[in-house]
This record gives C-alpha cells, structure tokens and sequence, in this order.
C-alpha cells in the first residue's frame, strides 16, 4: 500500500504540473507506472460494478461515450477515460485525478476505450469483466500491418475476459471469436435483416472472404437496430422489449449501430436494473463527441466538420451524408495521425458525390484527392493545399448556406483552431486531444 | 478530362487477379486508372475480375495484381498453381502486367519466410524474397525509363534480383527492393513488380500509358493510337509529393552502391 500511495503521489504531482503547464495527458500516467506497475490492477480492482473494455477500429469514443452516459443515467458513478486517450497511461492519468491516497477510485462502474493494441496491454494489468468488440477494419496499415493481426488482438482479448463479451453479429471477424471462447456470456448487437443490405458499407468488405460463417439466432440479450428513418430508430431486444424510437444528436447509422452496441453492452452490465427510460433519456442527449459529426454555426448556417480516417469510415460518412448534399471541401493531410499512405482513398468510392461536384479539395494531398475524384468523375471546383487559404474561399463561395468539411485528424485539428479564431468559438479548438 | 471519341479503337481485356484476396492498399486505384485510362484512349475495356477457383478467361490483353495479407496469399497459391503455366506463357509472349507487392513476390522464384520455409514463386520475374521482421515503411521516389515514379512502400520481405534480372527502377528516396542496392522492384518483358502503393498507376500515367499502349497492340494487331489526355491533376500531385520526399531524404540509404 506504502508503495502505491508514493506512486499516486508522484503521478498526482506530475498531473499538477502537467496541467499548469498546460499540456500531456499521458506523462503523468507514465510516471505512475513506473513507480508501481500493478497500480491499475489495484486501484481497479476496488470498482464495484465491473471493468468495462470497449474496442475495435471505428465508434470506439462514440459507443465509449454512449455507453458512459447510459450507465451514469442509472445512477451509478462511472469513471471513463476521456476521448482519445485511449492508452493504458491515459487511463492511468484519468484515475489519478479521481482516487485518493488510498488508492480508491470513487466509481461504480469503469468503462474504458482502448484501442485494439492497448486493450490487450491492459487486459494483461487488469482482467476485463466485460468487453466490447465493435468491428475490425483497416485502419493505418502502416501501424498495424495487417488487420488478421487487429482480428487475433481482439480474440485475445475476449479470452481474458471474465464475464461477458459483446460481439457484432454483422462483422465476420468479430462474431468469429465466439467460436474459441468458452466459460463467459456471449451476447451480440447487430442491424436488423430488414437493413441487411446496408450493411456492406458499413464493413470493408474486400478483405473478407465469403465463407459460410453466420452468427446464431438472436436471443432476448442480443440489441437488434431497427431504423425508422435517417434520424429515428429503436432497439429490439426479443418481441417484448424495445429502446426507442428515438433520435441521436449525431446523424448516421454508423452511429445507430454504437448506441446499438452501447445499450447491449449497458443492459449486460446493468442487469435487472436496466431500464429502457433511462436508456432513451441517456442517449437523446449525448452529444456528439470531438469530430464525429461535429456542427459549427457559421453566421446561422451550419457547418459540419466529419473525421474520415479509413475506407470504411469514409464509406459510410459518404453515404450517411450523401442524402442530404451541401457544398463539400474534402481536407487529407498525410501524417501519422492521418495515415501516411493515401493509398486507402482509392477503397472508396466517391460516385455519391458526382452529382453536385466538390467545391474545394485541400491539405498537403490536395492534388492527389482532386486525382482521385477525376477518376471517379467528380468535378472539383478549386485546389489550395493550404488550410486556412482553402476555408475562407470555400466559405466565401458558399456564404449562407449550408457546408460539410471532409477531413483527416491533423487536418481537422488545423481547422478547428481556424474555425475557433474566425467565429470565437471559446474553448472550441482545445476541447477533445 | 478528356471526351473518348465516339467509335471504339478495339477492346482491351484487363484482368485484376485475385481482387477479394490481394487488394488490401488500394490496389483497386490501380485497375480503375487502368480502365479509365483505356476509355479516354477511345478504346472499350472489360474488367474481368479472377477468384480462386475460376477459369482464367481466354482473352487476357493486360494483368493487374495487388498486395495482400498472409491469410490472402496461402489462399490464392493453389490457383495459382492451376493458371500458373498460362501466366508464364502470357508473360513470355509480351502481355503487359503490373504486379503490386504480395503479388510481385509471388511472381517471383520464391519467398522464404523468417523461419527458413521456402515457398515457390512463378519464377516469371528473377527474383527471391526474405521475410524480415522490419519492415520498410515510407514514401518512395525511383528513376525509371518512364521518368521519375513516386509512391509509398510497406513491406517487411527483402527482395533480392538474380543476375541480369532488371529493375522497375532505380531508388532516389526510400528503401526499394533490399533498403541495400537502391533498386526497386523488377521488369521482364512487359511485366513489371514493384512494391510501390500510392497506388502507382493514377499520379504515374506514363507507367499506366506503358502498360496500355502494350496491351492495345496485343488487342487490336495495330500499334497503340492513344489520345490526348489531360493528367495536369497526376502531374501536379507527383511533383509536388517528388519535391517533399527529396527535402524530407531518408538517409537510410548509402551514397555508394549507385546503379
């Protein structure tokens, strides 16, 4: 105990420092580690109500979120990690600020986004008691290599878990998990078959292979998404009970199917204390989080800014916002962040967009998206690879109507900053990483 | 963008092997720019994608093939086993092909895995390959007979060319086949392996142009009549990607085995 209260000492000391000096969320975390390795596995094991573990490549902060806010709505105190610091130290320097000297972490319940990598780091520090595995697509091959590889993480991962794992019934990938783990409840989310057809583009299906694989029957456990419209939409547990319908503050069905995932994922950890009214309540009201959707008002017309990342992320961003066409900038910088090879852009397909052009393509891979779309037949109104150049003549030349930004993560960053300086937008820029 | 003219100089069939299992960094670009390209020379193009297991189509005028993962490879060698004595003599008789990546590899004499294991190739191109456990990740600039090629590379097997065998192109920026003799992929006839991504075709048309212009001959008995074509957008993206990964350098590469 004398060892871990001088490591949260340190760590809280550092937190302090680091604050004041106004930057890194991670280094505090660090330090702690150091000092004491098994202060996780410590501090977590005093959380009452269980470890929750999301992960997988896309709607990891949006289902984290979701599922955060549906747990804190019955009541229970939830300790989560904030948006993208989803590495094991940045789970670390979140409980530093939470716990005392004593090493007690004040929350009923934990729910963690990590990324595929870092979820197992973790599971190795601290047993998971539930996880949920979202999805498996290509995202930064250059980091993962392969995405067998990000598949067999998130397998392991399940194996180690100690007593519920949520699986998506409509990717190949994660459902197949089930097949190797034994002595924990299997649950699943998924789309409803009416919607089935849909769902090619919300998976990237070029890498999986036909095979004769399906998911079981679902049971009364198992979320089912059932859409109404483009914004309306319920969730189906079995004939008798339903969440919904209702609207999410952020548009999509991306989105539809994490709150699928986040309610299945919350009724498995809630129990008999699940209540669909809360449930409603908790997810018409979170918002949407840092660049998922994300709607500036600019002189009283908005603006949407959406993060595109991989193939399938911009797949289904294109056909979620493809019914409602605005005048579109598409922003694709080339750093570690963003994914250095842009090879990926040629995974998708930007027919939607042929009809009313693109208005302005921009960031240091301006010209190879402007390549890109040519060979899609989409006309592109203007090329200006700096950022700040391509927002003012994108918004000038669409003065007082609605604009939609396409754009990668540094690109997005770039952006917001600018937007938070044109428009005063307090504390915009520095919400989020 | 140019207008295709109104009637069809001949059609041209262009094969993408194996798009499900090896076509994972946009190797798809590639045999849309193909397509496209042949289209704005005013000819007719049937893209005929071949499965594991298909017959190979009896018309075959240009051969695309991209990278894959492991799991893609072990499941495209048995049919590449079954058309491997069509793809040799195809490429014997001067059909163009361009062989991304994992498929470079396997058109090759062999891979040989970090743990010694000797998987045979085609042995269309003079090359072997070694599994590494680094890979050679980055942007890429080559000197080729078609001018400067750029794109980005991310493979961990080390490409060694037998004697006589040539290059795609020379490395200015980048690892290339080895990260050691700064020669990038390989070129036999009218087949060329490379491990260029980008993809390599859409921002380098004067490969794309290469390959078709072969590939019409093939098709139509005449010599290639292509049409002007606007590439201003490829043009620009390559220059301007040449000229940052020049100022970037990698310095990984040393100064004296020149080529």
């Amino acid at each position: 105990m004398l060892r871990t209260s001088a490591a949260i000492i340190a760590g809280k000391t550092l937190r302090y420092a680091a604050r004041l000096r106004g930057g890194g969320s991670a280094l505090p975390g660090l330090v702690a580690e150091r000092v004491d390795p098994q202060i996780l596995a410590r501090t977590l094991a005093s959380v009452p109500g269980g470890i929750v573990v999301v992960t997988g490549t896309n709607g990891k902060t949006t289902t984290t979120k979701m599922l955060a806010a549906i747990i804190a709505a019955h009541g229970k105190h939830v300790f989560t990690n904030p948006t993208g610091s989803n590495f094991t130290r940045g789970v670390l320097s979140a409980m530093l600020g939470e716990i005392g000297l004593g090493g007690r972490l004040q929350a009923d319940v934990a729910v963690l986004e990590l990324d595929e990598w870092h979820a197992l780091q973790f599971a190795k520090l601290v047993t998971p008691t539930h996880a949920l595995l979202l999805n498996v697509a290509r995202d930064q091959l250059d980091r993962f290599a392969e995405i067998d590889t990000t598949a067999k993480l998130l397998a392991t991962l399940a194996g180690q878990t100690s007593q519920v794992v949520v699986l998506n019934r409509d990717d190949s990938f994660v459902f197949r998990i089930a097949e190797g783990l034994s002595g924990k409840e299997i649950r699943y989310f998924g789309v409803d078959p009416e919607i089935a057809d849909q769902v090619p583009a919300l998976n990237e299906a070029d890498v999986r292979f036909e095979d004769a694989a399906t998911p079981p029957p679902p049971t009364t456990d198992d979320g089912l998404l059932h859409p109404v419209d483009t914004r309306d939409f319920a969730i189906r547990f079995g004939p008798a009970e339903q969440v919904g319908p209702l609207a999410l503050r952020q548009r999509g069905l991306a989105a539809m199917v994490n709150a699928t995932a986040a309610t299945t994922m919350a009724r498995a950890v809630l129990g008999a204390d699940f209540r669909t009214d809360l449930t409603e309540a908790a997810l018409r009201t979170v918002t949407a989080p840092f660049g998922r959707g994300e709607v500036i008002d600019v002189d009283g017309h908005p603006l949407e800014l959406v993060l595109v990342k991989n193939p399938a992320g911009f797949t289904v961003a294109l056909s979620t916002y493809g019914a409602e066409p605005v005048a579109t900038m598409i922003a694709i910088n080339d750093d570690y962040a963003d994914g250095q090879d842009v090879s990926w852009l040629y995974d998708v397909s930007f027919a939607s967009l042929r009809e009313h052009g693109v208005a302005m393509t921009s960031g240091v891979r301006a010209y190879d998206m402007a390549l890109r779309l040519d060979y899609d037949e989409v006309l592109v109104e203007q090329i200006e690879p700096d950022l700040a150049g391509a927002l003012d003549g994108f918004l000038a030349a669409y003065r007082g109507q609605p604009t939609r930004i396409f754009c990668t993560y540094t690109a997005m960053m770039a952006l917001r900053k600018l937007l938070a300086a044109r428009f005063g937008l307090a504390g915009f820029a520095q919400e989020g990483e | 963008m140019s207008m295709p003219p109104t009637s069809s100089k001949g059609r041209i069939v262009l094969v993408h092997l194996y798009p499900r299992e090896m076509s994972i960094y946009g190797d798809l670009g590639n045999t849309r720019c193909l397509a496209a390209r042949i289209r704005r020379h005013g000819y007719d193009v049937e893209v005929h994608d071949h499965h594991p297991g298909m017959p190979f189509p009896q018309d075959a005028h240009l051969l695309m093939g991209g990278g894959g993962q492991d799991s893609g490879q072990s499941r495209v060698e048995d049919d590449l086993a079954v058309i491997g004595d069509r793809l040799r003599g195809l490429a014997a008789d001067g059909t163009p092909m361009v062989m991304i990546c994992g498929m470079y590899q396997m058109f090759g004499h062999a891979f040989i895995t970090s743990d010694g294991v000797e998987l045979p190739g085609l042995g269309i191109l003079d090359v072997t390959t070694r599994g590494q456990s680094t890979r050679m990740i980055g942007g890429i600039v080559l000197d080729t007979p078609w001018g400067e090629v750029v794109g980005f590379e991310n493979h961990s097997g080390a490409t060694m060319l037998g004697s006589g065998q040539a290059p795609f192109g020379t490395v200015r920026v980048g690892h290339g086949n080895n990260g050691q003799d700064h020669t990038e992929g390989a070129r036999t006839h009218n087949v060329i392996g490379s491990y260029l991504h980008g993809p390599i075709l859409p921002a380098n048309p004067a490969v794309a142009d290469a390959l078709i212009a072969a590939a019409a001959e093939r098709a139509t008995g005449r010599p290639f009549e292509p049409e002007q074509v606007d590439d201003a957008l490829a043009d620009e993206a390559r220059t301007r990607q040449i000229t940052r990964l020049r100022a970037r350098g990698t310095g990984k590469l040393k100064d004296t085995a020149v080529h």
